[in-house]
């Protein structure tokens, strides 16, 4: 694919970039926009970073596009750190690599619009589909978990068709509820608290994100694919007492 | 037989903290924990224990507490008015809590989060290796009225009535930060006048973070609005729609699409934390390298916290019960000054 094409060619020139984070936080970047490529880059950079270990690292996570490694800077200075960064960035092209392994598809039943998710009408508009049109092209989209962060738990998930390229709304929403389905920028996010929200409320779940009590405390992990099954509100309610809210999940790889 | 501290009567925001959770920011939760991070080791220092143990922290107010049998306390953070029986007490100091004995802890006098600290440390359950109410996250919940808070065994010698003198953090002032990640999105002009910024710690805030109020029009970003979001770390300061810095603190979301200027030295932060509304705060740039030897000098005087105590002098006539305290002192080993 030509876009593919370019977005590498640009990633050639500046990126990776390796940048500090506050005082003992250092980022390792594959792009300054969303690709499918500086995600996978990002995801496989993190867990190859793992396995190195590199001397004073005590935790390590990613964003869409980066992988954050926080460190002690009393006990290792930054140029070493930076170094040892360096030296696995050159390891290999990220950008080609796969997926994480482990992957599941999960089916999460949602109930779209209605007052339970009230912005599907005014968000499909944004998108130039009526609300039908806009409940198929959602639902019939196998997104995948780009990154957990904000909030406990809680995956952006993309692509979704350019019609969703729609902006963020300019006022908040005050609350958004756990379990909300929300869009923009062809993203979704799946709320794993109640939250305020800049993005448009279009779908509900039942799906409960972050469970402190079990023993898998944060249920999707970054890789997962996803697909929002529309239910009537009816199988919604009969699945309350149900912390996946009806959901099911199965091995990918 | 399981020890405890009965919560008679619980003010706003009482809390339990420890040093949080690191180490799941990966999975979107941020490290929370105590906000005012040098008043847990403060405390541990005052009872000569770890200063991983959990202590009740306070925000704003404290409340009213029985001894269900014999303990030692220490407060620290935010000085509030304390008194045990109706007898006032000294902050940043270590006192006997006899059983039966009231504790009564009111307003802050300056700064935001006061902690009360217990010998042995509070218990509780643990989540997810810590025993933090993350309020944000809706992780744990706020200690109310009635509660039984568990106490855990005493390991360290038991002394009592030491002092703490502790360097001013209550009253805003300069505050440290190192250019991060996005720095770079604003142009010199737009640092400059950060710098040169009186920002006032605005009335909106709580263990996510606090919004500066200043004079003058809003900050902006050459990026504006449309950066990725991307990881952020306690300390960050978010320039947020309305053109006001946030900075962030312990319980702060872990990715963020507004825009960061700067980053808050570690070290630094308890400042930012303890400002009252109204409080004057100033933000200075250093370099990585001056943020690094700050942090380490910050690290030797926490380490040196135990061999700065000093015996809390008490009038006499002010101690009702006398022969319940133990006057000699030096009764213990006598090897916690060694004892890191």
């Amino acid at each position: 694919m030509s876009d593919t094409g370019t977005e590498r060619q640009e990633a050639a020139s500046d990126w990776p970039k390796i940048r500090t984070v506050g005082v003992d936080g250092m980022l390792v970047s594959f792009g300054d926009r969303l690709s499918e490529p500086a995600n996978r880059a990002a995801l496989a950079f993190r867990a190859a970073l793992d396995r190195a270990a590199p001397e004073g690292v005590e935790e390590t996570s990613t964003s869409l596009v980066s992988a954050y490694v926080r460190f002690n800077p009393v006990h290792r200075d930054h140029a070493g750190l930076r170094a040892d960064l360096d030296a696995l960035v050159q390891e290999r092209d990220w950008y080609e690599a796969d997926l994480p392994q482990g992957r599941r598809e999960w089916r999460i039943p949602t109930v779209f619009g209605t007052d339970l998710a009230p912005q599907l009408d005014e968000a499909a508009e944004a998108a130039g589909m009526t609300a039908e049109e806009a409940i198929a092209s959602i639902s019939e989209t196998v997104v995948r978990v780009q990154t957990i962060g904000f909030a406990p738990g809680q995956p952006y998930l993309g692509e979704l068709a350019p019609e969703w390229d729609i902006p963020r709304q300019k006022a908040l929403t005050e609350r958004i509820p756990e379990g909300a389905l929300a869009v923009a920028i062809r993203q979704l996010v799946l709320f794993s608290v109640s939250t305020p929200t800049g993005w448009r409320h279009v779908g509900q779940t039942g799906f409960r994100l972050f469970r402190p009590e079990a023993e898998t405390p944060f249920v999707l992990r970054p890789g997962d694919a996803v697909r929002f099954e529309p239910v009537s509100r009816e199988r919604f309610e009969a699945m309350k007492d149900d912390p996946d809210g009806g959901a099911r999940a199965k091995e990918l790889t | 037989m399981s020890r405890a501290l009965i919560v008679r009567r619980a003010g706003p925001g009482l809390t339990l903290q420890d040093r949080g959770r690191p180490g799941y920011m990966g999975f979107g939760l941020s490290p929370g924990g105590a906000a005012d991070r040098l008043a847990l080791a403060e405390g541990a220092a005052l009872l000569g224990q770890d200063d991983g143990l959990a202590a009740l922290e306070m925000a704003g107010m404290g409340g009213e507490f029985e001894a269900e049998s014999d303990m030692r306390i220490a407060l620290t953070g935010a000085p509030m008015r304390a008194a045990i029986d109706g007898t006032r007490v000294a902050w940043h100091a270590s006192h006997a809590l006899p059983a039966g004995a009231r504790l009564t802890i009111g307003g802050a006098e300056a700064g935001s989060y006061g902690y009360l600290h217990v010998g042995g440390g509070f218990g509780g359950d643990v989540r997810l290796g810590s025993r933090s109410v993350h309020v944000a996250s809706g992780l744990g919940q706020a200690v109310e009225s009635g509660a039984r808070l568990e106490i855990g065994e005493e390991t360290a010698p038991a002394e009592v009535n030491r002092l703490l003198p502790v360097a001013p953090r209550f009253e805003g002032g300069t505050v440290r930060v190192v250019p991060s990640l996005q720095t770079d999105f604003f142009d010199a002009d737009q640092i400059e006048r950060f710098e040169t910024t009186r920002f006032k710690r605005d009335a909106r805030g709580s263990r996510m973070g606090v919004r500066l109020d200043f004079d003058g029009e809003g900050f902006h970003s050459d990026a504006g609005l449309s950066v990725l979001s991307e990881v952020v770390v306690p300390g960050d300061i978010q320039i947020t729609g309305d053109g006001a810095p946030f900075v962030l603190l312990g319980e702060c979301q872990t990715t963020g699409g507004y825009p960061r200027i700067a980053s808050v030295l570690p070290c630094d932060l308890p400042t930012v934390v303890q400002a009252t509304p109204g409080t004057a705060l100033r933000f200075r740039f250093v370099t990585l390298e001056e943020a690094v030897e700050a942090e380490r000098r910050a690290a030797a005087h926490r380490n040196g916290l135990r061999s700065a105590l000093t015996p809390l002098v008490r009038d006499p006539h002010n101690i009702r019960d006398l022969l319940a305290y133990q006057l000699i002192s030096g009764a213990t080993a006598g090897r916690e000054l060694e004892e890191t």
